[in-house]
């Protein structure tokens, strides 16, 4: 079999066993699986732009937050459709991450980690500081109106599980196929040659500066996505989705499940929610778990899970 | 109160803000300068020593004064040797790498910060002041203690200054910060070199930490703003200058006091990060800084 069918193939496997995963999983985690598709998909995006493109960014909770807000907001005060919302919210993300990327990308290296770090802190500053409309750490609860949504003559009731399951498993299938033709195309191809030696990259000829804004604007719209869903599906907005942990997360997943492969972010997501799921059963520090992995990652294990089942032996994974 | 004299106490609380914020981020401006890594754990160090004053303060019966003193004299070591166990088994094993480190101390910053708190306790405890004694001024007493605050970080400052520039220490230091790979053709032993810096640099932010701890108490999660504000005012002066760090502490903790007094803390803290990241983009040599030569 030709690698591009092994994989299309292994990707497909991943979504039908998803799929089925729904008929078999107790209620509890009926609801951990919904949410964590929906974190995985925010972890893909991120990993866009970290693992292929080399850019670390410690400020991507602000892309989150910028879909989550764009479309809790104006569900709540607009009373708009659910669809619209969740374009309104992708719409603010892809935005935010145009400007954001023109401006913190004159800088590279540990400064451009330290200006999304600040921008991101300026954003949740900015929803605590808007509190009249936001009710900032309080946060705010989806109406009841904006439970249910009618598209393409169906009904869809967001209180169901099932329906959240699947519009997840939709979400992150999307998500799948696009940074697959990403990254699997010419634009991924460019993606890792920067990543590897830029200015190598920019003597051949091409923009560099356009590639990693682009890279970032389709990473920022993709968290975003995640975001305006986690938002819509969940019924809540707080600023605490804004604080500086949700833009360590994504970078906890990729680096767990492996930057720079595709389905790394998803796996490392569920491993990474199932581990911080269960130490928060026995204590109150569960977030102990999440350093301790990090420090074991980068001594021990840099390429992550995927990134190392790629290299020692499935050469095609994408 | 005049308008006078309710300056003159907002410059004194700016000045004490100062005061610990210089000591803070010369830590990480040290740690910068020389091994050219962003430590983000500087602020779980800070906290620490907040921490280690509190538990060392009660081993001492007696006259609050005999705690204190114990407290800014061991706690400071401890976590020099805290971090200096973080350099070797961690930091080094990376090789300084700027993207792992970065990674490496985020997990640090959670190990310090949660094991704190399973050990510690979530709540704020409280360190008694070593002396009580006000100095009167025309218009109103002031708190002794703060004023001993500021000339202890001035002290310290001084010492510090001094032991960069004026002995083989911080002249063996400054080789390593200008070119490492002939410092070690010179036969300077480049880790000890960064081993040392990274548990001194970590031992000033522990300082400020006891010295201020009497006024504000010691909490799990105090560590934030003042990485936040180091991280501010190291980038404002300049990666990697000490001179700048000091001025662009004092000018931002003296500006942190006063406007606060006046604004809104958020919409100031907004209004000052945004700044800093344009100037991290648009000047990065800082505001005061010279372009490095890396």
């Amino acid at each position: 079999m030709q690698p591009g069918y092994k994989s299309l193939l292994l990707h497909a496997l991943v979504v039908i066993g998803l799929f089925l995963l729904q008929f078999v999983l107790p209620e509890y985690h009926h609801l951990s699986v919904a949410r964590i598709m929906l974190l995985a998909v925010f972890a893909m995006g991120f990993n866009l732009l970290f693992g292929y493109t080399g850019l670390l960014s410690l400020g991507h909770a602000m892309f989150f937050a910028a879909g989550m807000y764009g479309a809790g907001l104006s569900v709540y005060h607009f009373d708009w459709s659910v669809p619209l919302s969740f374009i309104f919210g992708v719409g603010c993300g892809a935005m935010l991450s145009f400007v954001v990327g023109l401006i913190a990308l004159r800088t590279t290296g540990v400064a451009f980690m330290i200006v999304t770090l600040m921008f991101s802190q300026v954003a949740y500053l900015i929803i605590v500081y808007f509190t009249t409309y936001t009710r900032g750490d309080e946060g705010l609860v989806m109406p009841q109106a904006a439970r249910s949504f009618i598209l393409l003559g169906r009904e869809f009731l967001l209180t169901d599980a099932a329906t959240r399951y699947n519009l997840s498993l939709i979400l992150l299938t999307i998500t799948m196929v696009v940074v697959l033709l990403l990254v699997r195309g010419k634009f991924g191809r460019s993606l890792i040659a920067v990543r590897e030696n830029e200015p190598r990259t920019r003597m051949l000829g091409y923009n560099t500066f356009a590639i990693k804004l682009r890279a970032l604007t389709v990473s920022g719209t993709l968290s975003a996505g995640s975001g305006a869903a986690y938002a819509l599906m969940f019924a809540y907005i707080g600023s605490s989705f804004a604080t500086i942990q949700y833009s360590i997360d994504p970078l906890l997943y990729s680096l767990l499940g492996g930057a720079g492969t595709v389905l790394g972010p998803v796996l490392g997501t569920f491993l990474m929610f199932y581990l911080i799921d269960i130490a928060s059963e026995y204590t109150t520090a569960y977030l102990l778990v999440a350093g301790v992995v990090l420090v074991m990652l980068v001594l021990f294990f840099p390429k992550g899970l995927l990134g190392t089942v790629r290299e020692r032996w499935l050469r095609w994974l994408p | 109160m005049d308008f006078g004299p309710y300056l003159f106490l907002a410059t004194l609380e700016g000045l004490v803000q100062a005061a610990v914020l210089c000591l803070t981020a010369l830590g990480l401006s040290l740690v910068f300068g020389v091994m050219r890594v962003v430590n983000v754990a500087h602020g779980e160090f800070y906290m620490l020593g907040a921490v280690l004053a509190w538990w060392i303060t009660g081993w001492f019966a007696g006259n609050p004064a005999i705690g204190f003193f114990a407290a800014i004299i061991i706690g400071p070591l401890l976590v020099g040797l805290i971090a200096y166990l973080c350099e070797r088994f961690i930091l080094r094993r990376v090789e300084y790498d700027p993207e792992a480190t970065i990674v490496a101390t985020i997990g640090i910053l959670y190990i310090l910060q949660q094991t704190t708190l399973l050990t510690f306790g979530p709540d704020a405890r409280p360190v008694d002041t070593p002396f009580y004694f006000r100095v009167e001024f025309p218009w109103f007493g002031y708190s002794g203690y703060k004023l001993l605050v500021i000339g202890a970080a001035v002290l310290l400052l001084l010492l510090a200054w001094f032991v960069i520039t004026r002995t083989r220490l911080g002249l063996i230091m400054r080789a390593t910060q200008f070119d490492r790979e002939t410092a070690q053709n010179f036969g300077i032993s480049v880790d000890k070199v960064y081993a040392t810096v990274f548990a001194v640099g970590a031992g000033f932010a522990a300082v400020a930490a006891v010295l201020i701890v009497p006024i504000q108490q010691a909490h799990y999660l105090m560590g934030g703003d003042p990485l936040l504000l180091s991280f501010i005012v190291v980038i404002i002066g300049g990666l990697g200058s000490i001179r700048g760090t000091l001025v662009a502490a004092l000018l931002i903790g003296l500006s942190d006091g006063i406007i606060s007094v006046f604004f809104s803390p958020t919409l100031a803290k907004m209004v000052s990060t945004m700044l800093v990241a344009l100037v991290l983009v648009f000047r990065p040599q800082g505001l005061f800084g010279v372009r490095s030569r890396i």
